[in-house]
């Protein structure tokens, strides 16, 4: 076996591994003095990650341990977006951690996430079921360590069993489904299976069984109901790990299974996927409306973008493909900024994450106001910010294929988003309060993942060529 | 660059200029300044569309200027005029320059209030230079979200509730009019977004059509003020601050009929002869319902508000008629409410600034206490109810001459039926100045109140002499007018 290729094809997780063991020596070795700066040590770290995986190694695909892990320049830039998002989420996790209650384990923290990390590369990559499923455990045993990381408090507690109970019910699913396919198919690499699906009653099963598994990851509507009482319960720097890059990483391995695994069954997914768009967008909508706690909206937004972003995946096309990876890089930004603000009131105001709370923001925090009312206009899809375009470029993958009805469905449901996304710009501008969250100063890391996160809200969408340069790649998936 | 950029730009600079600027002063320099620099734009653009066409270029579009944006979509920031857009153009100018003078007593969150302001002027300029249908539709979502915090901020009464009501039903409306884009693109087959070029394909099947249409129509009606979607407008337009009335609904609403004309009309040409009859009987309900409802209102804006309704539903009514006379009044009445309805919006701000009410049972006997102010609102009265020599009388004559032209029963009866609604203009505005203005004046505090200052002079002065000039002078520009409207109506009639 030719072992350059090993480190060739699979760098960004081999340098994902690196960064996760110096991670943990340095959590080992450093003394007090040292793990002051054991931040911008991880952080460095993935600066100089992300600068060495940012543009694919390679332009052509290939794949090694026989098909086993499978790598297209697509996937690069997935997973350098993921890592993009993971720096962010690091940045604004800088005060939390910080704090007495949670310094000490600091170090778990970096591992922890890393570890979800690297599982999520090995599910995109995956060319075997075998391996998407061991990549996907990988993101989600450690990612239940995160949610109830708080676990002096009780809901962070209650949060870890409500996520860890669901991801293994949604496992178990997904591996009933898998033996399905290996008992109709008598093969788990993908490629091998493609044609051996003639869509027969147990196949359509396991299809269905797979979609569920990863439904549960994706938090789509049936299987949304952990999502707003784990998003609530964990600690906002890992609620928005779990809202943005966990769901990203999931929404684009399921589009490649989809497109690549089941395509003679894709009238059968494509039905599917319609009902759970609907569902999804609409009830996630209607439940966001009458939410006060800030991170529970934040869920149940994030609940109807999932249902945006599998318009994408409906499509089934590589146009469709190119939206998707572009809507979900938006999202992640638009979402960081609203949850990196969250973080930072919650941090300084002891605890505030009540939409009443914010009553008057604009008059005491000014910038962060305006950070908020950016990213709710972005997540919304109004111009000239990113979330227009990306919502735009969904929409049109979506309508090529003939799904007029659908797009209608959703562009409805953007107006009742637009309702929701509003109110709390109203909370902040309009809304009178004797006393509002007082003026304070963010620390400097803050400062920066939001400043990174207002920059691409402003330049993702008005310059083009973030969006052509995904799309370079993902002709020929 | 290409002038027509400049457009866009100008406003955006200015909301540089206003983020960095720390006093009153230096805000109101960089607004006038800025605002001035448009005025003068626009009226250079006249000037050098003018002279092109006098020049023998016959184009379509002038000044046209395109680059690849979005290549996989074949979406393209692509610009170009001809009269309709360009007459647009000078009115949004007047009105963000007489806004701007409209406002100048405003007292908190000023620096905030012009950079929305602005926003909304970046949204409303790059509308009419788009030539391309994403182009465009950014543009327009543009122009329509500073609404929510311009009025559910700096508004006045239920702010709140208008505010939401009217961006979530102009939302609404824009939601349908991008799926008819992604109807119109695709169904084209189209390997471009640019509207002339997608016009010359003219490869729509007609099933399609009928879809699309009705949609986009609606859509943009929806700004348009088409009855059943026009409640958003009375409580919109009465919550908003007086510079937020006057760009709303002098420019703003300009927005919807252009829009039907251009896209849903233009691009949509077969379903549109085969389906106007819906749209005309709703336009015409627009025209006389919105009279009727002007009648009985107390509040000032309210009024004015409804009248816009019914001013609007001409528009409508008029580019529906397919034919190049009521198409060229459509535009014509585009710029004649826009100014007249803006001179309107800024004289009720002023009186409300001073009197604190708005009620008409409250005031009474201004003449005497404010001439200046009053006496103009007589000439944007006159203007509204069509005394010859001013705008509204060109407008609505054309309007009228052209709807009577087509000779089937139809047409003729609806045109019959809306203009009733010149009668009942009469009606309310008399009824109005009659009562407010010379009446006896009841409240003994309203004697002390002053006139007019320079800031609201020149705004009002401004807009009169617009008014004036269209009515006075209405050739020059109808001609340029109905140059440019004739290739689309012919694009649309074979």
């Amino acid at each position: 076996m030719d072992y350059s290729a090993i480190f060739s094809y699979m760098y960004t997780e081999i340098a994902l591994v690196g960064v996760t063991v110096l991670a943990l020596i340095y959590d080992l070795m450093a003394g007090e003095r040292g793990r002051r700066h054991f931040h911008s040590f991880v952080c460095t770290l993935m600066v100089l990650f992300i600068a060495g995986t940012v543009v694919p190694w390679h332009k052509e695909a290939g794949e090694i341990f026989g098909g086993m892990y499978v790598y297209t320049p697509v996937h690069g830039i997935v997973k350098s977006i993921l890592a993009t998002g993971t720096l962010l989420v690091f940045l604004q996790a800088e005060p939390w951690l910080r704090r007495e209650d949670t310094r000490f384990k600091r170090g778990e923290f970096y591992v922890l996430i890393l570890s979800t990390l690297l599982g999520m590369d090995f599910m995109i990559s995956a060319g075997h079921f075998m391996m998407f499923f061991i990549g996907m455990e990988l993101a989600s045993v450690p990612m239940a360590c995160l949610v109830a990381f708080d676990k002096y408090k009780d809901n962070s507690a209650e949060a870890g069993a409500k996520y860890i109970l669901s991801a293994l019910f949604a496992s178990g699913l997904m591996l009933y489904g898998i033996s399905f396919l290996y008992g109709t198919t008598g093969t788990l690499y993908f490629d091998d299976m493609t044609s051996r699906i003639d869509g027969s009653a147990l196949q359509i099963l396991a299809m269905a069984f797979f979609f569920t598994g990863l439904g549960f990851k994706i938090s789509l509507v049936p299987f949304h109901l952990w999502t707003a009482d784990t998003y609530q319960g964990a600690p906002t720097p890992v609620t928005s790990y779990l809202s943005v890059i966990s769901k990203a990483a999931a929404a684009f391995a399921l589009m490649v299974v989809l497109i690549k695994v089941f395509a003679p069954m894709t009238e059968y997914w494509q039905a599917l996927l319609y009902i759970v768009i609907v569902l999804s967008i609409t009830v996630a909508n209607l439940f966001a409306i009458r939410q006060k706690n800030l991170k529970r909206f934040l869920a149940f937004s994030s609940i109807s973008q999932a249902g945006y972003i599998m318009l994408a995946v409906i499509s089934g096309t590589p146009y469709g493909m190119t939206s998707l990876i572009f809507y979900v890089l938006v999202y992640m930004v638009a979402n960081l900024a609203a949850f990196g603000v969250i973080a930072t009131v919650e941090q300084n105001s002891g605890g505030k994450v009540s939409m009443d709370d914010y009553n008057g923001l604009y008059r005491t925090n000014p910038k962060l106001a305006v950070i908020m009312t950016l990213a709710m206009f972005s997540l919304a899809g109004i111009p000239p910010f990113a979330g227009f375009f990306s919502k735009f470029f969904i929409f049109a993958a979506a309508f090529e294929q003939g799904f007029h009805v659908l797009v209608f469905i959703a562009l409805i449901n953007t107006v009742i988003s637009l309702y929701y996304y509003l109110l709390v710009v109203k909370a902040m501008f309009i809304n009178p309060n004797d006393s509002p969250i007082a003026a304070f100063k963010s620390d400097g890391s803050t400062r920066l993942s939001l400043l990174l996160c207002l920059a691409g809200i402003l330049v993702l969408g008005v310059v083009s060529s973030v969006f052509d340069g995904i799309n370079l790649y993902t002709f020929g998936l | 660059m290409n002038i027509l950029s400049l457009f866009p730009a100008v406003p955006l600079l200015m909301m540089l200029g206003l983020w960095l600027s720390k006093t009153r002063k230096q805000i109101l320099a960089v607004m006038v300044t800025g605002a001035s620099l448009l005025l003068g734009l626009a009226v250079a653009l006249v000037f050098m569309y003018l002279g092109m066409r006098a020049d023998g270029q016959t184009s379509e579009m002038l000044l046209t200027d395109s680059f690849m944006w979005y290549k996989p979509l074949n979406i393209a920031y692509s610009v170009g005029v001809d009269g309709i857009s360009v007459a647009m153009i000078l009115l949004s100018a007047i009105i963000v320059f007489t806004g701007t003078f409209a406002s100048w007593k405003m007292e908190s969150g000023v620096k905030e209030f012009f950079i929305w302001f602005c926003l909304l002027s970046v949204g409303v300029f790059g509308f009419f230079i788009s030539v391309d249908l994403f182009t465009m539709f950014m543009f327009y979502e543009v122009a329509l979200i500073p609404m929510y915090l311009l009025i559910g901020v700096w508004g006045t009464g239920k702010k709140e509730y208008s505010a939401m009501k009217l961006t979530l039903m102009l939302m609404g409306g824009s939601a349908l009019i991008l799926i008819g884009i992604l109807g119109i693109y695709f169904g084209a087959g189209a390997t471009t977004m640019n509207i002339n070029e997608i016009a010359g394909l003219h490869n729509i099947p007609l099933q399609m059509q009928r879809i699309w249409f009705p949609i986009v129509f609606i859509g943009f009606g929806v700004l348009g003020a088409l009855f059943p979607f026009h409640t958003w407008s009375p409580d919109g337009h009465a919550s908003a601050p007086t510079a937020v009335s006057m760009l709303h609904a002098g420019v703003l609403m300009k927005l919807g009929g252009y829009g039907c004309f251009r896209i849903a009309m233009y691009l949509l040409p077969d379903a549109a002869q085969e389906l106007s009859w819906i749209f005309i009987i709703l336009t015409t309900i627009s025209v006389v319902y919105g009279a009727f409802s002007a009648c009985v209102q107390t509040d000032l804006k309210y009024i004015n508000a409804y009248s816009s309704v019914s001013h609007c539903g001409l528009v409508l009514f008029a580019i529906l008629m397919m034919n190049t006379t009521a198409a060229t009044g459509a535009v014509l009445q585009m710029l004649s409410h826009g100014l007249m309805t803006a001179l309107f919006f800024a004289l009720i701000g002023m009186i409300y600034g001073r009197t604190h009410t708005r009620d008409i049972r409250e005031l009474g006997g201004l003449m005497k206490i404010m001439p200046f102010l009053s006496v103009c609102y007589v000439i944007a009265g006159l203007a509204n109810l069509g005394l010859p020599g001013l705008s509204g009388f060109v407008a609505e004559m054309t309007i009228f001459n052209g709807a009577f032209m087509d000779n089937d029963t139809f047409h003729r009866v609806v045109t019959i039926v809306a203009c009733t609604s010149i009668v009942i203009t009469a009606v309310y505005i008399l009824r109005l100045i009659g009562k407010i203005l010379y009446g006896t004046c009841t409240n003994p505090e309203h004697l002390k109140l002053t006139d007019a200052t320079w800031d609201e002079k020149l705004a009002v002065v401004v807009l009169i002499i617009a008014i004036a000039g269209l009515g006075l002078f209405p050739l020059w520009m109808s001609d340029m007018i109905s140059e440019s409207v004739l290739p689309v109506i012919s694009h649309i009639l074979n």
